[in-house]
């Protein structure tokens, strides 16, 4: 411990600690400060009682007042449902197709919607809804089942080709290999791929194996889901080899019947958010 | 801290306690200033939420109102939006300046004259020499046992100090919503728990501070006199005691040579309880009322005014020397403080000028990336802008859109099949944009064309546009 002297202008006892010759003076502390300080000490140890506070090797002792911060989520959790209780008993008893964008129920349910689309859809739709091979876009204006607010609202119900749901939508394209031989294969290829023309010698082959579903013409049937063949979408890509894939093996997409999951408010919700992204009808 | 502590072989005590301070009741020109700035800020204070200002049907007639819930401040006939917070920015940065220049040229005349501490504790000063008397009787009264008449004085002034704190923690909460609402939900219960929080907060701080700690926050607990030390030169001024003049002190028939008499007016004044006369020391504040204490004595005794003064230190050799005063002008005005100036105006030119041109209609367009385009059923590409349209009037308007590109495109909304949208008042409204191009279009194939979307006032005709891109299948 270093000497202390005693500073000659003030009269008081320095610390004895000097920075570039700057020395500090022992001053006593003000005594509310140390009172403040003793404050801080009793306030801890009251902390400790009342809140959780100890890590323990299971969890943390609990503290008086039963206090977790899991416990304050779960009751904000609790009452931000029951304020939207009301909300979401409309939205599942109201008509979707009426309701107005400027309508509060709307906006709630829009967005409510995204969060309920990000959390179940996004995994096959992709998060900004533009889908994928065999994953249809919901973006754009073709739909197979129908772009209804209250078609999607039945298609997210029940879901698409499930055992779980007896009211699933439901169509089956047979494998084509099996039928036809190869060679009537390619020519149903090329007269799919080449614009369906009528001359085509594919045309009666068409007639006679596809048109019950994809009609006449090939503008499809959404009753049984089957697309449209003269659009410009194409679910599982419409070159010569993904066409001939198709035709010979059938290839259709799954969807689980939500109402399982989800309740009445957050299918209304998300079969309107799946609405309004630009392709509903 | 008036005694020095005796040093004695013990070691020093670890802490002391407060040392009482009863400062003497002034007059004189400073004591007259600090009056009139204590009634003007005070005044500002407690006046302000009460003013109206009108600004139509759906907005606040508060005149000065931070309306944190809904992301609004509103002074008199401007109105700041949370995009817009650069501008309390710019107000803090002149905020700061002000203090640099003020500090740099008369050292510390916030803390003597309108920091809240120093003019509360004024204010609860002036309650205790109503109620208990001036100095004298109120150092009798602290000596006295605990009679009933000490008891009945000291509760009176306690009560009297609550009442100010009660209005000044209650004020501030009216600068954050309605003020007559909540005034009248406050006495009927019906206000919101945070407010009366709040208010038995600052009642408390401003209870404790202003009665009890007072010269105690600026000593232990404020840090900025501390980096006030930083700002001052020998050009600063401050308040300080003409030692040559008048040392060696003694009393008049003592035929000392100096011009103090010793009389303790400066000391018995000073609401930080330290002595002048002693040198610049870190408790100063600067208030100035040892100067009027100390010219009221000089008049008595027929000695010219000025013992104590504002004083830089760069006065002190040259005035040892007999020569003139230096004038308080050549002190003030310098490079430094004129940079400060400078500095402070051009920010706040710059404030205002932005504020001037602040956009009547506020557009922004994101365009959405996922994905960048959708192809339709008959081969057109599609895209897709999150459009927000401002608008800061009190009434809703109707913004029409539109678009100009070399390419043949064509503009539509989300939900309706106008292009008219509107506005509610005083809101933002987020709107889905699309723009198609048709198959075969060059912007179908092309990466990127360049686009801009227009909007227009339909009622007023002003317009905005922001320009984009639309997205083709490219590459």
């Amino acid at each position: 411990m270093s000497e202390n002297r005693v500073d000659e202008e003030t009269g008081v006892e320095t610390t004895g600690h000097s920075w570039d010759g700057i020395e500090e003076l022992n001053n006593p502390l003000p005594r509310w400060w140390l009172w403040s300080f003793y404050a801080t000490i009793v306030w801890g140890i009251a902390y400790v009682i009342a809140f959780p506070a100890w890590p323990l090797i299971n969890g943390a002792t609990p503290g008086l007042l039963g206090y977790s911060t899991r416990g304050e989520v779960a009751e904000e959790i609790a009452r931000v449902d029951a304020a939207n209780a009301g909300l979401e008993a409309d939205l599942a008893a109201a008509d979707l197709a009426a309701l107005s964008p400027d309508d509060p129920l709307y906006r709630f349910a829009t967005s409510g919607g995204a969060a309920v689309f990000r959390t179940n859809c996004s995994q096959c739709h992709g998060s900004g809804a533009a889908g994928a091979v065999g994953y249809p876009n919901l973006l754009d204006d073709d739909w197979l089942w129908g772009g209804t607010v209250e078609d999607i609202r039945t298609t997210v119900q029940h879901g698409i080709r499930n055992d779980d749901d007896r009211d699933a939508r439901w169509s089956e394209m047979p494998a084509f290999g099996d039928i036809l031989s190869e060679e009537e294969i390619d020519t149903l290829v090329a007269y799919v791929g080449g614009g369906l023309g009528i001359a085509d010698p594919g045309h009666e082959l068409f007639l006679n194996n596809c048109a019950a579903c994809h009609g006449d013409t090939g503008t499809g049937d959404r009753t049984m889901g089957a697309p449209d063949l003269t659009d410009a979408i194409w679910l599982y890509g419409n070159s010569e080899a993904a066409l001939t894939q198709t035709i010979t093996n059938a290839r259709f997409g799954v969807m689980p019947p939500w109402a399982e999951r989800l309740s009445e408010a957050d299918i209304a919700a998300v079969a309107l958010y799946v609405h309004q992204l630009g392709g509903g009808e | 801290m008036t005694e020095r502590i005796p040093v004695t072989d013990s070691p020093p005590p670890l802490y002391a306690p407060q040392e009482p301070i009863f400062p003497k009741r002034v007059s004189g020109t400073f004591r007259r200033l600090k009056w009139w700035i204590m009634l003007v800020t005070l005044g500002i204070y407690y006046l302000t939420p009460w003013l109206r200002w009108d600004r139509g049907p759906n907005l606040p007639d508060q005149a000065v109102l931070v309306d944190l819930a809904g992301r609004r401040f509103y002074f008199l006939w401007i109105e700041i939006w949370p995009h817009e917070f650069y501008f309390v920015a710019g107000l803090l940065i002149m905020a700061g300046l002000g203090l640099f220049l003020f500090t740099s040229a008369l050292g510390r005349v916030w803390c003597g004259y309108t920091c809240p501490q120093t003019v509360w504790t004024d204010l609860f000063i002036l309650v205790e020499r109503w109620i208990e008397g001036d100095r004298n009787a109120r150092v009798r009264l602290w000596n006295a046992p605990w009679s009933a008449h000490k008891w009945r004085l000291r509760i009176t002034k306690w009560l009297v100090w609550l009442m100010i704190a009660v209005a000044t923690g209650g004020a501030w909460v009216f600068y954050f919503t309605d003020a007559p609402t909540l005034f009248r939900d406050l006495l009927t219960f019906d206000a919101h728990p945070v407010a009366y929080i709040t208010i038995a907060i600052l009642t408390a701080t401003t209870f404790v501070f202003g009665g009890f700690l007072r010269e105690q926050v600026c000593i232990y607990m404020c840090p900025w006199p501390r980096i006030q030390g930083a700002m001052m030169d020998e050009d600063s001024l401050t308040v300080a005691y003409r030692d040559w003049r008048g040392e060696p002190r003694g009393k008049k028939r003592d035929h000392t040579e100096g011009d103090c008499i010793d009389c303790m007016a400066c000391v018995n004044v000073c609401p930080m309880g330290i002595d002048i006369r002693n040198g610049q020391q870190m408790e100063c504040i600067t208030c100035a009322l040892c100067i009027d204490a100390c010219d009221d004595i000089m008049d008595k005794i027929g000695k010219p005014r000025g013992l104590i003064d504002y004083l830089a230190l760069s006065d002190d050799g040259p005035e040892r020397e007999g020569k003139p005063p230096i004038p308080i002008w050549r002190h003030v005005l310098r490079f430094r403080t004129i940079l400060y100036t400078l500095i402070w105006a051009g920010i706040g030119g710059g404030l205002v000028f932005a504020l001037f041109i602040r956009p009547e209609i506020e557009m922004t367009v994101s365009p959405v990336r996922n994905p960048t385009y959708v192809v339709m059923s008959d081969g057109s590409v599609r895209n897709a802008y999150d459009v927000r349209l401002r608008n800061k009037h009190g009434e809703p308007r109707d913004f029409h859109m539109s678009l100009v590109s070399d390419s043949i495109l064509r503009i539509s909304l989300e939900g309706t099949d106008t292009r008219t949208v509107t506005v509610p008042a005083d809101a933002v409204r987020l709107q889905r944009v699309y723009i198609l191009a048709r198959p075969n279009d060059p912007a179908a194939e092309i990466d990127s064309t360049p686009v801009r979307l227009w909007v227009e006032d339909v009622a007023e005709g002003e317009r905005a546009s922001v320009g984009t891109v639309f997205n083709g299948i490219g590459e």
